[in-house]
């Protein structure tokens, strides 16, 4: 009774946040309501049982993806009024791909049935005693589904590739610090045994320039400064 | 009593009980914390730290507490109201929040849940909010840089506390809290993980963004960081809910590592003292280590810290997770 | 309806939630209540080390941010994905074990990659 009540609370703010997330006219206020809807996301999948689901849902999804979209949002420089002044143009295009979209959702909808024990499965999800939702996971999804775990590590590995070849520029003229290098610095110190008395000029090290010898030439203006 | 706890009005008024039974004394802790912090840092350069306050300086958290309350609430003029005053409530609720889950004794964890160890990690990945709407909210250089740091060392480290936590599974084979200081019973993981016990401390003081890893709020250069527009209580809800924060990430490593209720030996003077107390004890131990570390060393530079983040801790984490695994699999030491 | 006992193992969250919402009201609320509040102008500007501010704050910035965001992304999966296998290990047996192996060995060439592109550094 009072799960039946949560699950509609929350599926009823689920709609909510979804709608506003669309319909709000500052991005920064549609992600912050899309970080609600995944929250509530979250409550219904503990609500079906779903346990490991639901905390994965709040820690890759809010707490991974969400950010980046706040980054993007709150710091790439969109200018609104520009994006609303190609609404007009667009609308036809976008109007059309989402009527294919939808056509396409009524045809998928339409085929749709339900596998005969799925209504014992889903009031189910774990295959009871004493193991848990994640282990229930564990057991099958490593062994039985390798083939498809393997393909999201490949997928993984082209989305990492994918970011760095499209975000990283090298800057010319940047600092960087090589630990190694300082580290295994050698040649430019040396420890040299001077003679009690003899003078360094005699023994010709660390002499100063002659007055007519030629200035060394003034370094380069970008290498002053602090950082 | 009994109809009336079954009933849910009953469990509601029990679990309010028992949330405030946990957390009235978790904002005495926070109070107290900036307390213990200011004398133990003041020990440590030879001065006194606060004294004038009541006797030994006690009354003086609570002088920092009127004081900012008494303080006008300034809303900086450029600023998105709505989410500049929701910032600081976010950070302080998530560090709150946390504290369901926390087994203080055996049996004791208020909301004692199968994944409790992936909620606490859920929680701190939320952190980065409080922080990233403060910076934003405020419309100035300085919050949004220093939100814009924090956001990415938090980000940072979060990885390699995640395979740290993986590491710790490893040998207790289940998510609950309990159940992961219940395998420690006999040995505490710090000492066959004491590397892993040692990234984990690390990180934690970057996710709590505490000194060296405090350039968030290099006072310096960003002179406060994300938090640099806030007054009154609004900045207290900032303060309180960083050291909550520290209490937390204490007790983190307290169930994690140091074996959560358990004294260190099971003998006769130490079985006497009961559990929660031990729990307290190691808390305090891992703050004092926290203020410590304040005391001892200089702040990072931020390349250093990424690349300490990301070159050294992830690699030697993921490293160790593997050896690890391979270790108890081919020993047959995992847990069935 | 389905697992009770679970959904009971989670209701103090929310009253943990209820209480600290209230709080943080009660103390932001109190203090504006309590203090004079007297704003002026020169007061609620910018803190900008005593100059006006030059331009918006809201403005482009390093896209190296987005890169960690997005290697954060992939990683925080990467753990997802281990959770479940740490939990189960002593039950699946070595293919489990080689299973995680090859997947981990994937994401470890592309962070050598990225290791070796320079994406990592900072200047």
């Amino acid at each position: 009774m009072i799960a039946t009540l949560a699950f509609y609370a929350f599926a009823a703010v689920l709609i909510g946040s979804a709608v506003m997330v669309v319909s709000s006219r500052n991005p920064v206020h549609s992600v912050l309501f899309l970080i609600l809807a995944f929250f509530n996301a979250a409550a219904l999948m503990l609500i079906a049982g779903a346990e490991f689901l639901a905390m994965i849902l709040v820690i890759v999804y809010v707490g991974a993806v969400a950010v980046l979209f706040l980054f993007v949002v709150m710091m790439l420089d969109i200018d609104f009024v520009r994006l609303r002044e190609g609404f007009q143009r667009y609308a036809p295009i976008g109007g059309a791909v989402g009527a294919v979209l939808f056509v396409e959702l009524i045809f998928v909808l339409g085929a749709w049935r339900f596998a005969s024990d799925a209504a014992d499965l889903r009031i189910n999800p774990t295959p009871g005693g004493s193991v848990s939702n994640t282990q229930a996971i564990g057991r099958i999804l490593y062994t039985d589904y390798i083939l498809l775990f393997q393909l999201a590590g490949l997928v993984l590995l082209v989305a990492m590739i994918g970011a760095i070849v499209l975000t990283l520029r090298a800057r010319p003229g940047t600092k960087r610090q090589n630990i190694d290098a300082q580290v295994n610095r050698t040649g430019s110190v040396g420890l040299v045994q001077v003679p009690m008395g003899a003078g360094l000029r005699e023994m010709g090290i660390l002499r100063p320039p002659e007055p007519d010898a030629p200035k060394p030439i003034a370094a380069p203006a970008d290498h002053g400064g602090h950082h | 009593m009994s109809d009336f706890i079954a009933t849910p009005f009953g469990t509601l008024v029990i679990t309010v009980a028992q949330a405030l039974a946990l957390l009235v004394p978790l904002l005495l802790a926070v109070a107290y914390l900036t307390y213990g912090e200011r004398k133990v840092l003041a020990a440590m350069q030879m001065r006194k730290g606060p004294n004038v306050v009541g006797p030994f300086g006690l009354g003086q958290p609570f002088a920092d507490a009127i004081k900012m309350l008494m303080k006008e609430t300034i809303i900086p003029s450029g600023a998105s109201r709505a989410l500049f005053m929701m910032a600081p409530m976010i950070t302080f609720g998530l560090a709150m929040i946390a504290w369901a889950v926390i087994p203080v004794n055996d049996g004791w964890a208020i909301a004692d849940i199968n994944v409790g160890i992936l909620y606490l990690f859920a929680i701190s990945s939320l952190g980065v909010y409080g922080v990233i709407i403060a910076g934003w909210a405020s419309n100035s250089k300085y919050a949004f840089l220093g939100a814009l740091r924090s956001a990415a060392q938090m980000v940072s480290y979060e990885v390699s506390i995640g395979f740290v936590i993986v590491t710790v599974l490893l040998c207790v084979g289940s998510l609950n809290l309990t159940a992961i200081v219940r395998a420690q019973e006999q040995v505490w993981f710090f000492i066959p993980l004491f590397p892993m016990f040692i990234i984990f401390f690390i990180s934690a003081l970057a996710e709590t963004n505490r000194a060296p890893f405090d350039l968030p709020e290099g006072e310096s250069e960003l002179v406060a960081g994300f938090f640099v527009e806030y007054s009154s209580l609004s900045f207290g809800l900032f303060f309180l809910g960083e050291y909550a924060n520290m209490i937390l990430m204490s007790a983190l490593t307290t169930i994690l590592f140091l074996g959560g209720w358990y004294p260190p030996l099971a003998i006769v003077p130490f079985t006497w003292v009961p559990g929660p107390v031990w729990f307290i004890l190691k808390i305090c131990l891992c703050l004092f280590t926290f203020v410590w570390v304040r005391a001892t060393f200089p702040r990072y530079r931020y390349d250093q810290l990424m690349r300490l983040g990301w070159k050294i801790f992830l690699p030697f984490s993921l490293f160790w997770l593997v050896l690890t695994a391979f270790v108890l699999k081919l020993a047959g030491w995992l847990p069935a | 309806m389905p697992q009770p006992t679970l959904l009971a193992g989670y209701f103090p969250i929310l009253v943990f939630l209820g209480i600290a919402a209230g709080i943080a009201i009660a103390m932001v609320g109190g203090s504006i209540l309590a203090a004079r509040q007297k704003p002026d102008a020169e007061k609620l500007s910018t803190y900008e080390c005593g100059f006006e501010p030059f331009d918006d704050t809201r403005r482009r910035f390093d896209v190296r941010f987005y890169l960690v965001a997005i290697l954060f992304i992939i990683f925080d999966l990467e753990v997802a994905f281990l959770f479940p296998w740490a939990v189960s290990l002593g039950e699946i047996g070595w293919l489990g074990f080689l299973s995680m192996m090859g997947f981990l060995g994937v994401l470890t060439v592309g962070f050598i990659y990225e290791w070796r592109k320079g994406a990592l550094d900072w200047e």
